[in-house]
């Protein structure tokens, strides 16, 4: 952790014109970085000094800035959302970062994330899963019962509510050797398979979730862990069991 | 679609992974319980333990479902580490896999394919042989008022004379009476003598031993992130998952090492 209060860094930023465009890794020097900003401070300042000096920014995704929405995709010094754990890139300050370092942003590294420009992906690929399966059917009819009227048991509503926490942030692809989505659809399949509500129809859930996920083109699981690693909302392995198992009893009955 | 699904899917290939995994880790118990014979028993004992694993239907019927799953797992395992590969077309220009993962972990793939060239190597030293050629015959030496002389031991006890016109050897095993051309016992294969001539070869001897031995330590480093692997890929992760992780970690370190002694013991005591 730098012991300045101002730091100067240099950074080593993924620059591509488009989708199409071949990319390359640019340099660039940023002097004067408060270590009580954040990276997407840091990152404003950088796009501030390309722009004076007539250069095009780097484009990034972000959205919220306080950790919620999942937008900020960074893959920061061979880490996703960089080090720290438990965070997203909004989330994580210049003070982890010493004076004179060199800092490499990447976008996320995935076949079925591809890069749109610089550091921007495309993640649809999350919500054609979550179209696939990741929802209950509920009759919008203006007689909706409250959901508070049918009673969970509290571990089972606590599990379920830890893998809500999941934000589609994409962090466990980008760091999976893998590039495999089992958290995230493990995460989706697990908040509705706990839950009498989503039980009705957790067997199609699963079956057209998994399904959707192999046509991406994501990996495989090797039980590598390190998703639930990087993952800034610490969704759990257990998760991805908990979809193997679904998925089993699933294609068996089904 | 659900057929389909338990053969084709992400996920059906994790758990052919597994339960193939999973039961060669048995066949290694067993395999290694047998051979640990070689240190602990006599040559007849190994040998005849021998004769009954090449003959017992139980045991062929094991050893087939081993074959398969050693194929399957092989080819299983390359196809999903294709794909996996195929999943992240770019590298990242900076990754730090090592801040979040095993070494073991990442490279299962690896680790399997020099297991797949131990396997055939093994296979062609001591299963093709003892399958397909001639093998030397079990003898003994019984000395008799100050005369030396060699013995076949034969399966039912008894012993027949090693150079004696009146008796001749047909079919790799079967002892023949030379004069009216009928099969009177049969002799066992020497495995036994097979195993420790291998590993004590004036020049072979030491590179096997070294080669076996390095095999097992790669070996260990795939049980060690494989077997609690494939139960949270069958979808067990729960309050015994600490007690699997414990067990597994075990078998990886002991299993190979018991293993990689047996090279070890017959070839420096000679
Ligand atoms: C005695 C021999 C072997 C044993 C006992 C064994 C055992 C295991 C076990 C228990 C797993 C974990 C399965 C899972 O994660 O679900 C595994 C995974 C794996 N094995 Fe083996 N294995 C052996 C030989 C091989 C061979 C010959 C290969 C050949 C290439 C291989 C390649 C792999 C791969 C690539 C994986 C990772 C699969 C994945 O997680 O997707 N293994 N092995
Ligand atoms: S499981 Fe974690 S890392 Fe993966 S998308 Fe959800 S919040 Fe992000
Ligand atoms: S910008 Fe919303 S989580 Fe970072």
């Amino acid at each position: 952790m730098a012991s300045k209060k101002n730091i100067n860094i240099n950074l080593k930023v993924w620059r591509q014109k488009n989708a199409k465009a071949a990319g390359s890794m640019e340099s660039y020097k940023l002097d004067n970085v408060s270590t009580d900003s954040s990276f997407l401070e840091m990152m404003d300042q950088l796009n501030e000094q390309l722009v004076a000096e007539k250069k095009e920014p780097i484009a990034f995704d972000h959205d919220c800035r306080e950790g919620i929405c999942g937008m900020c995709s960074m893959y920061i010094n061979g880490r996703a959302h960089g080090p720290d754990t438990g965070i997203t890139t909004c989330q994580l300050h210049m003070r982890m970062f010493n004076d004179g370092d060199t800092i490499f942003v990447e976008p996320w590294r995935s076949k079925a994330f591809p890069v749109i420009k610089d550091l921007v992906v495309d993640r649809s690929a999350f919500d054609r899963i979550q179209q696939a399966g990741g929802f209950v059917s509920v009759n919008t009819s203006g007689n909706t019962i409250d959901a508070n009227t049918i009673p969970v048991p509290k571990a089972d509503a606590d599990k379920a509510f830890e893998a809500a926490a999941c934000i589609g942030c994409g962090a466990c692809v980008a760091t999976c050797k893998n590039g495999s989505a089992m958290l995230f659809v493990g995460a989706k399949v697990s908040q509705y398979a706990l839950l009498p509500q989503g039980k009705v129809e957790a067997t199609e859930r699963v079956l057209n979730m998994v399904r959707q996920m192999d046509e991406e083109g994501f990996g495989n699981c090797t039980n590598t862990g390190a998703c639930e690693i990087e993952c800034p909302k610490g969704i759990s392995l257990e998760n991805i069991a908990r979809m193997n198992r679904e998925y089993l009893k699933a294609s068996l009955i089904k | 679609m659900a057929k389909s699904a338990l053969l084709k899917s992400s996920l059906a290939k994790k758990y052919w992974m597994a339960l193939t995994g999973l039961f060669l880790c048995l066949f290694l118990a067993g395999h290694l319980a047998g051979n640990l014979q070689l240190i602990f028993g006599d040559a007849l004992q190994f040998n005849k333990y021998a004769l009954f694993m090449t003959t017992n239907p139980a045991v062929k019927l094991l050893s087939y479902l081993t074959y398969i799953s050693i194929i399957f797992h092989a080819i299983d395992g390359i196809m999903l580490a294709i794909q996996n590969k195929k999943a992240r077309p770019v590298a990242y220009a900076m990754n730090n896999p090592s801040g979040n993962s095993s070494f073991a972990s990442r490279n299962m793939a690896v680790l399997g394919t020099v297991i797949l060239v131990f396997i055939a190597t093994h296979m062609v030293n001591f299963w093709a042989k003892m399958h397909f050629s001639q093998m030397p015959l079990q003898k003994t030496t019984i000395e008799f008022q100050g005369m030396k002389n060699d013995f076949y031991i034969t399966t039912d006890g008894g012993y027949v004379p090693v150079n004696d016109p009146a008796y001749v050897i047909k079919n790799k095993t079967e002892i023949y009476d030379a004069n009216v051309n009928l099969k009177i016992k049969d002799a066992y294969k020497d495995l036994h003598k097979i195993t420790f001539d291998f590993f004590r070869d004036a020049k072979w001897g030491l590179p096997f031993t070294i080669f076996y031995v390095l095999s097992m330590i790669v070996l260990a480093f795939h049980l060690l992130h494989g077997f609690q692997s494939a139960f949270q890929s069958l979808g067990i992760n729960n309050k015994f998952t600490p007690a699997i992780k414990l067990f597994g970690k075990l078998f990886a370190i002991i299993v190979p090492l018991l293993f990689a002694i047996i090279p070890l013991y017959i070839h420096f005591t000679k």
